[in-house]
């Protein structure tokens, strides 16, 4: 009985030092590993300056397409911007501008400040479409395939790095 | 007669008893999802622009016929398990899960075997 005993203390004593030990080494931070390889989902939104919708369909056409999300609110927008508009260079991808949570008239004129980096420019006013997407803060940037799948998900401003990375992805 | 009438009055109740239960409370599922840009908050709790958003989402999928696990589900593809505070039922969390049942069975197993000796020893 005493074996017993000994034996299913023993056992809870294991048992509370692995929840420890996975709780301790979980990552606790917001992750994009969901998100990667997995086709992008169902999504609409408006243009930016026109009144029709933008859809997953219209992505098909794109070999490489970055999906960038920002608003004229975000600072560290601003310093993503200048990573865009070296990036609307590139002829193997399209960038997709969605304003997010923003007013249209500070949108504008970020854009005429700043330089216009987006094949396509749309928003998402109340921020609901960029839930689809996981979008938690912006700057974020969701870079896709021709079949519409995750290469890689950005979470903050893009970085020169980031622009070698996608570079090398889209030669 | 009055049996008829009693039996009438059960089905109506309890039909509107469990229609009651079908609603879902989007509070509840809203205290149940972390804020991720707050400080341990829910978020209920929260007064953040990701937590309206999430409020808002939330409604829209109560209204689109989601139940509460298929909400849960539909977060935790977006923004990782870590949204839902209350752990899913997979590999991963199973022993979680287990070991409170675990622990009622081998305690019930280790009292009953103590009261036995107990009584053998009495007698």
């Amino acid at each position: 009985m005493q074996k017993i005993v000994k034996a299913i203390i023993f056992f809870i004593f294991l048992f509370i030092l692995s929840v420890f030990f996975i709780g301790l080494n979980r990552d606790t931070n917001y992750n994009t590993v969901n998100q990667i390889k997995k086709e992008i989902p169902d999504f609409k939104v408006s243009y930016l300056n026109k009144e029709n919708f933008f859809a997953k369909k219209d992505l098909r056409k794109n070999n490489f397409t970055l999906i960038n999300f920002w608003a004229s609110w975000c600072a560290p927008c601003r310093i993503e911007h200048p990573v865009l508009i070296r990036l609307s260079d590139e002829k193997n991808i399209k960038i997709v501008g969605v304003n997010f949570k923003d007013k249209k008239k500070q949108a504008e004129k970020f854009l005429d400040e700043l330089g216009n980096p987006y094949d396509v420019s749309t928003k998402d006013p109340n921020g609901k479409q960029s839930v689809l997407f996981g979008i938690y803060g912006i700057p974020e940037s969701i870079l896709i395939n021709k079949e519409l799948i995750v290469i890689k998900k950005f979470v903050g401003p893009l970085s020169a790095n980031d622009f070698d990375y996608i570079k090398e992805i889209i030669k | 007669m009055n049996i008829k009438y009693l039996l009438i009055i059960m089905l109506v109740v309890s039909q509107s008893v469990f229609s009651a239960e079908k609603q879902i409370d989007p509070k509840e599922i809203q205290k149940n999802l972390r804020c991720l840009v707050c400080q341990g908050q829910s978020i209920s709790d929260s007064n953040s622009d990701f937590a309206q958003t999430i409020k808002m989402v939330v409604d829209d999928l109560i209204s689109e016929g989601l139940t509460e696990e298929e909400i849960y589900s539909f977060m935790s593809d977006k923004y990782g398990e870590w949204i839902v505070f209350k752990p899913q039922l997979n590999i991963q969390n199973s022993l979680l899960w287990i070991f409170p049942y675990m622990a009622l069975i081998l305690g019930g197993f280790f009292i009953t075997k103590l009261f036995n000796k107990r009584n053998k020893l009495t007698k």
